[in-house]
């Protein structure tokens, strides 16, 4: 067993390398930025197009603005700490990190689900103008891609579960969500930036 | 053997350390994108300016700490990739807003 353990954390140098998945997800996490910039193009462009409709001024509040960007922000550093805990093969540290990071990011699709229920009620959906179709699909699939990761790191928490190590495979998966997670992160700062503060000038 | 596991991976990984570095400069720079706007202490234009360069350096915080970007060889294919979607988003978002604008003004739609 113990001769085991040395083994891996002595392949740890050897992964050092970036393997091949790690760098094939980057390549995807490339061609999303590419959808994510034509979103932000569309946006670039409707943005005044209010149709006598609300504009951002009117339906935008820091408030809960600020506590989504803080959640995603904290969660981004929750999962490093897990990705540290990885390295050091500390399974069930791993787990706890995940789990923090799961609540953050479900607290943040939480919050950004009200605000499009409370928009909608309001007579301010997708359909009200063309300023607001594309409002909801740059945020919408950004809240998309979040839930997505959320679904991606119970995965990783059941497979870790009852592990005592973690394999080659296994790190390769908790590197490229790390990727994943960041990434997503990146692109709010984006969002926030350009969608509701430049709109809330 | 540990020490040196633990050693190694705090350069390549980040250790407790950078992340929290890039967590408080992140911190602070969404808190000042946030002040900017709400206190209002620039023109409208000076306000999309500061927010601009604040998320740009952002950005770059998090590229830096959080994905661990950087300039070792073993990165080489991962940064070219990476120039080259941030050349073509940036033809993208620059062109798109450059005809829109163009044709807009030309119909005399504002």
């Amino acid at each position: 067993m113990a001769q085991n353990t040395t083994v891996q954390t002595d392949g740890h140098d050897e992964h050092h390398h970036e393997s091949p998945v790690v760098f094939g997800f980057w390549v995807y996490l490339m061609t999303d930025c590419i959808i994510f910039g034509t979103l932000f193009a569309a946006f670039a462009v409707l943005r005044n197009q209010f149709n006598g409709g609300p504009t951002g001024h009117e339906l935008f509040e820091f408030g809960g603005l600020g506590l989504e960007t803080a959640l995603l922000l904290v969660s981004s550093i929750t999962y490093g700490f897990g990705m540290i805990a990885a390295h050091k093969a500390e399974v069930s540290k791993v787990i706890m990190w995940l789990g923090v990071t799961f609540l953050l990011g479900l607290g943040f699709v939480g919050l950004e689900v009200r605000e499009f229920a409370h928009m909608i009620a309001d007579g301010a959906g997708p359909d009200r103008s063309a300023f607001l179709s594309a409002f909801f699909t740059l945020v919408s699939t950004h809240g998309l891609h979040v839930t997505c990761g959320l679904i991606w790191i119970v995965t990783l928490i059941v497979q870790l579960m009852g592990t005592t190590e973690i394999p080659e495979r296994m790190m390769n998966k908790l590197t490229c969500l790390s990727l994943f997670w960041h990434f997503l992160d990146i692109v709010w700062i984006c969002v926030f930036t350009y969608v509701y503060l430049a709109s809330m000038i | 053997m540990s020490t040196s596991h633990t050693s190694s991976s705090g350069e390549s990984h980040g250790s407790v350390a950078s992340y929290v570095i890039g967590f408080v400069l992140a911190v602070i720079l969404t808190v000042l994108s946030f002040a900017v706007v709400s206190t209002h202490s620039l023109s409208p234009t000076g306000t999309l300016g500061a927010l601009s360069v604040l998320a740009l350096v952002q950005v770059l915080v998090h590229l830096h700490y959080f994905l661990h970007m950087g300039g070792s060889s073993e990165q080489r294919w991962n940064n070219i990739a990476f120039v080259f979607t941030v050349s073509f988003v940036a033809i993208l978002i620059v062109g798109t807003v450059f005809i829109m604008t163009n044709t807009a003004a030309h119909m005399m739609s504002r």
